[in-house]
């Protein structure tokens, strides 16, 4: 039972990113209709962002101390960051300290930016190419951003850590009556958990409840009439792929101390992402949010030695086997619209 | 009824001219080369293949410089580096036998295939007569195959499975790096004295050649001293979130994690174990402790503050203060502006022992390096006397236990030694059932 709730756990919290990534993946697909496989690469950007704002906020000067010495025997340079300089030991250290949370701030216009010349500068383009081009055209734009993220930050994992306010686990096996520390969860996993149903929420509210948003649904719906009406749809739906893009940016940024980031893990979580996103179904935004939790929590049991036991490798294919299933028996997917991936 | 033209003089005669043409080839090639790219001129050119993309680029970054630095020192510039402390002699700063070293370089991609492809190019178009680099055991086997079969010689950079100089062991190829067994017998006793003999183990394991290697050895070696298994796990390479492995070890009365993980994976499978609580846990009145038996500087980069405390085992390190290490880690931190790692180092060695061994064949055919090579006990490049055993063409020499540095006081401070284990407490036989199950073979020269 521990172990159930415990990986019921941890696979709402994969599941968490693969429906943000999702989610945007979505947006475009029924927005634009184009299959963009550069999106992993705009949530390895995002992540980036943190990195890159915590090294902004950790520019030094340097000053020499003759008391001591660095590795090659020289004296020793200190480098005092100019935040705490600037605003005193203890407000530069908590920028330090906040520079995840504080990048989503600076991630959100930039993301945006990014998203929008990648739809103006090369998408739009392709937007009446087969899906084959549309497909193939966005990996060569992925392959080419994590490249370029690798020539200016290294190809190891560089760490990122949390805040020291959410360093830690909490015990919720201790508040559900079971033995102390057999069920815990990262305090920042609980965060990121949190972010995604915030993120998630919002993206829904404002498709549903906004005129902005009702125009786009009804864009995607039947693009040609709404702009028949007078409605500038393509504008619109230039917007909603910057909207993607800043999604799935801040879903880096928040991911980045769960794992530190590295210049493909944008391709590592792309592959399951499409997956997610056919098996939630092509252009639904419920669907692609189910599937990711779904998906999410089924990997997560695949792991369990207990059922490796009896078929062994199951972890590593798990989430296709039910993407053949799903195909198989309702190739529209969970929640598709009829007519989609389906004679 | 059938005629024949042939008579006894014209079959002589023809037997001679194809019997003549058939050697002559061979006459030719014997001639001019008598091995497998033998240099003719000038200059001696040399293989360098590293990963310069894919997850261990970094690395073999650090490979490439290391790589030009010795070349730099072979040919007489820059301030010579180790050549100044290394034991044997012969080597004068006029290239390899008077010829000038040149290299060329390959993109291994941490992938056996394109590691062979590019081994193969350097050899056959390059006319490499050495092939060195690697920072995977599974490429370091492919390519030492490889140029076994083609008969030139392979110094292996970075490969730590017992494989490399076991089953898979070749008599072209030869490692100056340590292996799984070598660290978990000078870590055991380390582990011993900090956390006692009675212990549960619970292993988490890349599902390739290194891990399980590394998995039986630590195992093993932990299991001989008291410890108990609880259990092995193999998990897939580049499996990114590790949490779902992670979380079952609360639930079993485990008290030590062995992460038989290395690079990215060792990074995210440690940042996790930190996050679910595991440096904080008490199991039966105990401190939860994890182990990396393999550890590297670049690697500690990545994790971060997750690696304060945590005890491992490396080939080298620059805080060393013999003085072969301190002057490879004046030289390339001059150059450079940092501190080599252990991969820089091992295969700035490599090279040095290379040029070494032909220079003291006094030719550059694989086979009279090979046999120089074989039994030559040095020292100077770090780590204490060494020797480079015949049986198996694997070094040995002192091991050094290392720890995650509570208070670092720079970007390259991460990890102190803290126990330099004697080169004979690693030390196994040729036939050690961990390393059995092939043959060195013959050497070939092409």
């Amino acid at each position: 039972m521990e172990t159930i709730l415990s990986q019921l756990l941890n696979g709402l919290d994969k599941g968490s990113a693969y429906a943000l990534i999702a989610l945007g993946l979505t947006l475009i697909f029924g927005t634009l209709g184009v299959v963009n496989f550069a999106h992993g690469a705009i949530f390895m950007i995002g992540a980036f962002c943190a990195v890159t704002l915590s090294r902004i906020f950790s520019i030094s000067f340097e000053t020499i101390d003759p008391t001591k010495t660095d590795f090659l025997g020289n004296p020793a340079v200190i480098k005092t960051p100019y935040v705490e300089a600037w605003f005193g030991p203890e407000m530069g250290h908590w920028l330090i300290d906040w520079s995840v949370p504080l990048a989503i701030l600076f991630s959100i216009p930039i993301m945006i930016a990014v998203g929008y010349i990648m739809e103006r500068g090369l998408i739009k383009h392709f937007y009446k190419r087969p899906h084959a081009d549309q497909i193939l055209v966005t990996f060569g734009l992925a392959i080419v951003l994590q490249e370029v993220i690798k020539y200016f930050y290294g190809a190891n994992p560089i760490s990122t850590p949390a805040p020291e306010a959410f360093k830690g686990s909490y015990d919720f096996g201790a508040l559900l009556g079971f033995e102390a520390n057999r069920i815990v969860y990262p305090y920042w996993r609980l965060v990121y958990f949190m972010f995604a149903a915030v993120v998630i929420s919002a993206v829904f509210s404002f498709l549903r409840f906004t005129t902005f948003g009702m125009v786009v649904r009804a864009g995607m719906a039947d693009r040609e009439t709404v702009g028949l009406l007078g409605i500038n749809i393509d504008r619109r739906f230039t917007f909603m792929f910057g909207l993607a893009a800043a999604v799935a940016g801040t879903a880096g940024v928040m991911y980045a101390p769960v794992l530190s980031p590295n210049y493909h893990m944008g391709m590592d979580f792309l592959v399951l992402s499409f997956v997610v996103v056919v098996v939630g179904g092509m252009g639904s935004l419920p669907g692609a949010v189910a599937a990711g939790f779904l998906l999410g929590v089924l990997e997560s049991f695949a792991s369990m030695n207990e059922v490796k036991s009896i078929i062994p490798g199951i972890d590593q294919i798990i989430i296709y086997v039910v993407a053949i299933v799903i195909l198989l028996t309702r190739p529209r997917g969970l929640m598709g619209k009829k007519g989609v991936m389906e004679d | 009824m059938s005629t024949s033209n042939f008579t006894r003089r014209g079959l002589l005669k023809t037997g001679a001219v194809t019997g003549a043409g058939l050697a002559l080839p061979t006459i030719f090639t014997s001639g001019a080369m008598a091995f497998t790219n033998e240099p003719t001129g000038g200059s001696v050119t040399l293989g360098f293949n590293v990963p310069q993309s894919g997850a261990y680029a970094d690395e073999g970054a650090d490979e490439l410089r290391a790589y030009e630095l010795a070349v730099e020192h072979l040919n007489g510039g820059g301030d010579g580096g180790m050549m100044n402390t290394f034991s044997s002699k012969v080597l004068e700063g006029n290239g390899i036998m008077g010829k000038k070293v040149e290299f060329v370089t390959g993109d291994t991609q941490t992938k056996s295939d394109a590691a062979r492809a590019s081994a193969k190019s350097m050899i056959e178009k390059d006319g490499a007569v050495m092939i060195t680099g690697g920072s995977s055991s599974g490429v370091a086997i492919a390519v030492q195959g490889l140029c076994q079969e083609a008969g030139v010689i392979f110094m292996a950079g970075l490969t730590h499975s017992n494989d490399t100089t076991g089953k898979d062991k070749k008599a072209n190829g030869f490692r100056h790096f340590f292996n799984a067994y070598m660290s978990a017998a000078a870590l055991a006793p380390v582990l011993k004295n900090l956390y006692g003999t009675d212990r549960k183990a619970y292993h988490l394991t890349a599902d390739y050649s290194w891990g399980w290697t590394q998995e039986e050895s630590i195992a093993a070696a932990t299991e001989a001293m008291g410890w108990e298994t609880v259990n092995k796990v193999r998990t897939p390479l580049g499996a990114g979130d590790f949490s779902s492995y992670i979380t079952p070890i609360l639930q079993t009365d485990a008290d030590v994690l062995v992460l038989n993980h290395y690079g990215g994976d060792m990074v995210n499978s440690l940042t996790n174990a930190v996050q679910f609580g595991l440096r904080d846990k008490m199991v039966n009145g105990k401190n939860f402790e994890i182990v990396v038996p393999l550890y590297s500087r670049l690697m500690a980069r990545g994790a971060g503050a997750n690696v304060k405390g945590i005890h491992g085992s490396t080939n080298w390190h620059w805080s060393l203060q013999d003085e072969g290490s301190k002057a490879f880690v004046k030289s390339f931190g001059t150059k450079y502006g940092f501190p080599p790692s252990q991969a820089a180092h091992t295969v700035y060695c490599q090279t040095l022992l290379y040029a070494d061994a032909v220079a003291r064949a006094g030719s550059f055919n694989p086979c009279a390096v090979g046999e120089a090579l074989e039994d030559f006990q040095f020292d100077g490049l770090g780590n204490g006397p060494t020797l480079y055993r015949a049986g198996d063409h694997q070094c040995f020499k002192d091991v050094l236990v290392v720890r995650g540095k509570e208070n670092p006081t720079s970007e390259f401070d991460l990890l102190e030694v803290v126990e330099v284990t004697p080169a004979a407490q690693v030390t196994y036989d040729v036939d050690h059932p961990m390393f059995a199950g092939g043959a060195l073979g013959e050497c070939n020269a092409g």
